[in-house]
């Protein structure tokens, strides 16, 4: 067991988290570092599913292939070389140097607001489909009073954050509202705000209020230097980045130590139980998609007042889609949510740098995110490939229920 | 025990197979004119991606063709997402890049900022002009912009002209200014015809004076596409005229499934060669030659000859215009195709003016 413990320290660095009691296991390890190990061996595996695809669409590869019989050797090299060069791409691009990192956490930022505005509805319960609605709309309130307000320094940012954080928690209060009030499954009612907020965003650009001075085309102004995140150094990263940190920290301590969250967590364990228990179901539905909502919105703000973005149809992006799955890597924690989406965007920024240097499609990026999440859902497969990996009580169902089981 | 035996036969064979064929190539293989190889043509995509069948792909071609000509080193950066515009062009900056080409508006304000920051590299950017409130012209960026209301004009008078049913309909991808240019030229091409012949020929699908019509919302979705076509043939069109993209594949389709009865006309490129299948309903095409404009804005980089000056494709200098007739070269009476010409000339001479807004200014 003591050398998968050590991988476990390094899986983890940072235990800091709120670990659960240690349960008696079978394999005697706690359910953190098991979970650890199977997102480590998603990871690798993802990794080898990827190779596979740089191989096999590699040109250099298939012109060595035509010869195989003739020298079969240049097949291999040709192939190492091929997914050497472009993972070492992919790793100097997220990792090396200072730029890289700060482009990594750049791209990060938004997706750890997102994870847990996604995580925090989970752990309720509830599945938050709708951040990428609930950021646009903190995107187009914190971009609306970047533009047209004009306020001194300091103050112009805040309250451009706080326009977002209305935006998001307003989009995610109304799924909320109708879950509680009349019973609408959030799903459906978050996936149709999305289609409101994109269709919205796209009228708005239309509208001379939206829309940059002098411009036919659907791109507002950028926002005022004070409306903007300070940026460190000379790099994109920006003060988003600390925000989504003490974002996470806030969920954590929302979600471990105050009574509210204990509230969320236990409808999100068994609503029935908690209603005969004295909780408002109802509030807790509510007040767990104001403040998912209002997360995703920070995530807007990250968008238009840190990395010098306009408002333009795209500015949401995939985040909103991208945030699921950072969840899902999170298995629902705070602290995993961070790391997960660290590591998908550290993968982007590392993939913008490997399609430039070995010209491999940015598309494998996406691949190895979503075989990564593949594999994390589905924890027995990676066990009948890892045979060494300890058994886990209940992970698939914790997946399928939502992280209450 | 037999599985081993069988799989090893198997592989025997591939061994043999595979032996028999190909053999290494000598390395001698540095033919053609690599003079250039030095220079990098760069190009960064918007959130489209190289793959977009549409106006991303069109200018890749050029690029390609650029490098294939003169022999250069391309390299290209596509875009997952408005994010990645800085990161992109900040990285072909440091790649060395000696011409920088954005495809599309939203790559405005990093090409701007790069531009300025780097003025020993040359920019180009397709489909956005420098903000006229921002100090104008920059010295190192060229902008490549297409007047193709002018032949979506003449696309609308040969839709007018060749309809039997008296209504020809269009829709949009998202409605933006390089979507609605197409339809602003149709819609006044058809009422042009109307004034010249007094007929009542009917477009549906977009009204250029109030500037409301129909959209996909996307430049993806088939699907989309064809219901859109479809709405528009229920509605009494029989030739149809899509502005979105792959989107407006679907549009091909539901023409070809009325086995006759609708015809289309393309956009962006010769609908004839890029997407050959639906030749047979397609009339025509108004061509937006993005590949061309391209391809000329990189190799005038690599003669020394570039100027920032705004390209503007219109009929006169062939940067838009009506591609051949194909299959329906026969159909089409000859007097229609020679008030096409005239037309042609008279928006050339300035005889006949199209209005719409988003036309790009005259440089």
């Amino acid at each position: 067991m003591s050398p998968e413990e050590d991988t476990d320290t390094t899986v983890e660095p940072a235990p800091a988290a709120p670990a659960p009691a240690q349960e008696p296991e079978r394999s005697g390890l706690p359910s953190w570092a098991i979970q650890g190990l199977v997102s480590l061996s998603a990871i690798v595996l993802a990794l080898v599913v990827g190779a596979i695809l740089i191989i096999v669409t590699d040109d250099q590869v298939k012109a060595a292939a035509g010869y195989f019989g003739a020298a079969p050797m240049d097949t291999f090299s040709a192939a190492a070389s091929a997914v050497g060069d472009a993972y070492k791409a992919l790793a100097v691009g997220a990792l090396g140097g200072i730029t890289p990192i700060s482009e990594s956490l750049t791209q990060a930022t938004p997706l750890i607001c997102g994870g847990l505005a996604v995580s925090l509805a989970f752990r309720t319960g509830l599945f938050n489909i709708g951040a990428q609605g609930q950021l646009i709309a903190g995107a187009i309130l914190a971009s609306y009073v970047g533009f047209a307000w004009h306020l001194p320094a300091g103050l112009h940012l805040i309250v451009a954050i706080l326009a977002g954080l209305l935006g998001g928690a307003l989009w995610g209060g109304v799924v909320g509202l109708l879950k509680a009030r009349t019973g609408a499954h959030e799903v459906i009612v978050t996936i149709m705000l999305n289609y409101v907020a994109i269709y919205l965003l796209a009228w708005l650009l239309t509208t001379s209020t939206f829309r940059r001075p002098g411009r036919t085309d659907p791109i507002s102004p950028i926002v005022d230097g004070n409306a903007q995140y300070p940026q460190f150094g000379g790099t994109r990263l920006h003060a988003g980045f600390i925000l989504a940190l003490l974002a996470a920290v806030f969920v954590w301590w929302l979600l471990n130590r105050s009574t509210v969250g204990f509230e969320l967590r236990a409808v999100g364990a068994n609503a029935d139980a908690s209603r005969t228990a004295g909780m408002s179901v109802g509030r807790a539905y509510i007040i767990a998609m104001v403040v998912a909502g209002a997360l995703a919105g920070l995530a807007g703000t990250q968008q238009v007042l840190g990395t010098d973005l306009p408002l333009t149809d795209g500015v949401a992006a995939s985040v909103g889609f991208d945030a699921i799955t950072v969840a899902l890597l999170g298995r629902g924690t705070p602290l995993g949510t961070v790391l997960a989406g660290l590591l998908f965007g550290a993968l982007n920024a590392g993939g913008l740098q490997m399609q430039l240097i070995t010209q491999t499609p940015l598309t494998l990026t996406t691949v190895l995110q979503a075989v990564i999440v593949l594999f994390v859902a589905a924890p027995a497969l990676v066990r009948s490939i890892f045979r060494f990996l300890p058994k886990e009580r209940g992970i698939g169902a914790v997946l399928a229920k939502g992280w209450n089981g | 025990m037999k599985k081993y035996v069988r799989g090893t036969a198997i592989v025997g064979v591939l061994t043999l197979a595979v032996a028999a064929c190909g053999s290494k190539p000598t390395d001698s293989s540095s033919g053609g004119s690599s003079a250039n190889k030095d220079f990098k043509a760069c190009m960064v995509s918007d959130s489209g991606g190289f793959d977009d069948k549409s106006f991303n792909q069109t200018s890749y071609k050029g690029l390609q063709d650029a490098v294939k000509e003169r022999g250069l080193t391309e390299v290209k950066a596509e875009s997952k997402s408005d994010n990645d515009y800085t990161t992109n062009m900040t990285a072909m900056v440091s790649a060395k890049c000696n011409v920088i080409v954005a495809v599309g508006f939203k790559l405005e304000d990093a090409t701007e900022k790069a531009a300025r920051a780097n003025p020993s590299i040359k920019f180009a950017i397709v489909d956005s002009a420098p903000d006229p409130t921002k100090g104008g012209p920059i010295a190192n960026l060229k902008p490549l912009l297409f007047n193709t209301a002018q032949s979506s004009f003449q696309a609308g008078y040969l839709a007018a002209a060749m309809t039997k049913s008296g209504k020809v309909g269009t829709f949009g991808g998202l409605q933006i200014p390089t979507v609605t240019i197409f339809m602003d030229g149709f819609a006044q091409g058809v009422r042009y015809y109307n004034t010249q012949k007094s007929k009542n020929v009917q477009v549906l699908g977009w009204d250029d004076q109030k500037q409301k019509g129909l959209f996909t919302g996307d430049f993806e979705d088939k699907a989309k596409g064809q219901n859109n076509a479809q709405n528009l043939i229920t509605q009494g069109a029989d030739i149809v005229f899509p502005v979105a993209g792959p989107s407006g594949l679907g549009a091909l389709q539901a023409a070809k499934a009325s086995n006759g009865k609708v015809n289309a006309i393309w956009v962006d490129t010769d609908g004839c060669i890029s997407a050959e299948e639906y030749c047979s309903v397609l009339m025509s095409s108004v061509e937006k030659g993005m590949d061309v404009a391209v391809k000329d804005a990189v190799i005038s980089v690599v003669d020394n000859k570039f100027d920032n000056t705004q390209f503007t494709g219109t009929l006169q200098n062939g940067g838009t215009a009506i591609a051949p007739f194909h299959d329906f070269d026969s159909k089409i009476p000859a007097d229609v195709k020679s008030e096409l010409d005239t037309i042609k000339a008279d928006i050339i001479s300035g005889k006949i003016t199209i209005e719409s807004k988003v036309q790009p200014k005259a440089s």
